[in-house]
């Protein structure tokens, strides 16, 4: 299969950032998203140019580390995947693809498609955590959890803190994240003792890092590679205010 | 406690909510009572005389111009910061992400339409009924009683170009409601996935009653369904 590409290529954070098109040919049907981006970087590296920068760690879609806003959808067409799971033959024979960095004002852009996303870390450090003892396996065996509850835990648990919520919303709200870790901690006995000031703290965290307000559009669970629900944003908004009507 | 509502994201949207939840109450009395109207001109008179300039309805005007105002300008506080926090650079290519519907991408826009469509109302209505009894007057502009207002219903509806727009008012309104409807609940934390298809279909059927019950009474004195007695 042949692509024409066209890709935002940005020097630094402090440089002005333009498309620049580039052609990959001959590739197999079967080729990762990020590995047909290698290919061009190979092809790039042979001519002396400078390749594309774009972040990728585990490439089994576990990691939250790539990213790629491709042809207007984060993490590309195709929904509960995440860009390294998306495969070429997604794509049509001799398509155009516009690869853009994840843009949001708390996500700067560093090089070329690679963005700073530790805001999510700043977001997790403020709260999202349980500081009480919980003891050791035995004890955790000891506590009742109910079924439901462990699954919902689980679900939300399931987020890798791609920014592909914030990405993807069109007020640049991290709500899908932030819900996640609190509403994943909520269900569970040893992070329900600390929900009122991990909610409270999070959502302050949240607001002070320039994140924008959920206007409930449900954009950021669809594009969600782990397809969290805006059910947990549900959640969020209760725990906050129960918190915030005891203070 | 003191001022989450006004510095927290979350807080803005109780306030949102609650200001919103408000005016769907407002429109739904104000539906019921225009459709007075098209059952009983006399009765729908009657109504129009309760509700003059008495201090009950001029305090219940400032009530809801009040809640107006609030739910204008929190949503413009926070159509300001959600523009800030996209960013300055914008993608240059987007598409539509699947299950969201239109109107939720276009509450402001659709609000906007709102707002435009209601001031034309308080010319065509209020200017002519609540105010013109403050004023002391006797006979508003089109030389009716400000008291009579199932004529003034006919007079403005006498006019095609009104229904249209009136109308077009009703459509932008229903988007608006279909999606702040549900949303209301979903921002007081009131939702979950075993109630979204309901309070989806709440806010459908909310919207649609209260586009019908408005549009009824428009289309019936338009088309001379009904006939006020001179």
């Amino acid at each position: 299969m042949n692509f024409t590409l066209k890709i935002w290529r940005q020097k630094d954070a402090k440089s002005k950032g333009e498309f620049k098109t580039y052609k990959v040919e001959n590739i197999s049907a079967d080729t990762s998203f990020l590995e047909m981006l290698d290919i061009l970087n190979n092809d790039l590296i042979h001519k002396n140019e400078e390749p594309v920068a774009f972040d990728h760690d585990c490439r089994e879609g576990i990691c939250g580390m790539c990213s790629l806003h491709i042809d207007g959808l984060a993490h590309g067409p195709g929904q509960a995947a995440t860009t390294c799971q998306i495969y070429m033959r997604k794509f049509k024979d001799g398509a155009t693809i516009t690869i853009e960095p994840w843009r949001s004002a708390a996500f700067p852009v560093i090089k070329d498609l690679v963005v700073d996303r530790s805001a999510y870390d700043k977001i997790l450090q403020a709260g999202g955590y349980t500081s009480v003892r919980t003891g050791s396996v035995p004890d955790a065996h000891c506590m009742p959890v109910s079924q439901a509850d462990a699954e919902e835990s689980m679900d939300a648990a399931a987020c890798i803190g791609c920014g592909a919520c914030a990405a993807t919303c069109k007020n640049g709200s991290a709500m899908l994240f932030v819900a996640a870790r609190v509403s994943s901690l909520a269900k569970l006995p040893q992070g329900r003792v600390e929900g009122a000031r991990r909610a409270k703290a999070m959502v302050a965290k949240m607001d002070a890092l320039g994140f924008g307000n959920c206007t409930n559009t449900g954009a950021c669970q669809s594009e969600c590679p782990k397809s969290i629900s805006i059910a947990h944003i549900a959640r969020l908004n209760r725990e906050f205010l129960a918190a915030k009507l005891e203070d | 406690m003191s001022c989450f509502l006004t510095n927290s994201s979350l807080g803005k949207k109780v306030v949102m909510s609650v200001s919103g939840a408000f005016l769907v109450l407002f429109i739904l009395f104000h539906m019921s009572m225009n459709i007075t109207a098209i059952i009983s001109p006399e009765g729908y008179n009657m109504i129009c005389e309760f509700l003059g300039a008495n201090w009950y309805a001029l305090a219940g005007t400032l009530v809801l111009a009040l809640g107006v105002l609030v739910h204008i300008i929190y949503a413009l506080i926070l159509t300001i910061n959600n523009y800030k926090a996209r960013g300055n650079q914008r993608y240059a290519v987007t598409a539509k992400e699947p299950g969201v519907s239109w109107a939720s991408k276009n509450m402001l826009v659709l609000g906007f339409i709102v707002v435009v469509g209601m001031g034309l109302h308080l010319y065509n209505f209020w200017a002519k009924m609540q105010l013109v009894e403050l004023l002391g007057q006797h006979t508003n502009a089109l030389g009716l009683s400000p008291k009579d207002g199932a004529s003034l219903i006919q007079a403005t509806f006498s006019c095609w170009g009104y229904v249209v727009v009136y109308l077009l008012w009703f459509v932008a309104l229903w988007f608006h409601l279909t999606h702040g409807v549900w949303s209301m609940f979903q921002s007081m934390g009131w939702a979950n996935n075993t109630w979204y298809p309901r309070l989806k279909c709440l806010a459908n059927i909310v919207a649609t009653v209260i586009f019908l019950g408005f549009a009824v009474v428009v289309l019936c004195y338009a088309l001379g369904f009904v006939t006020v007695a001179a």
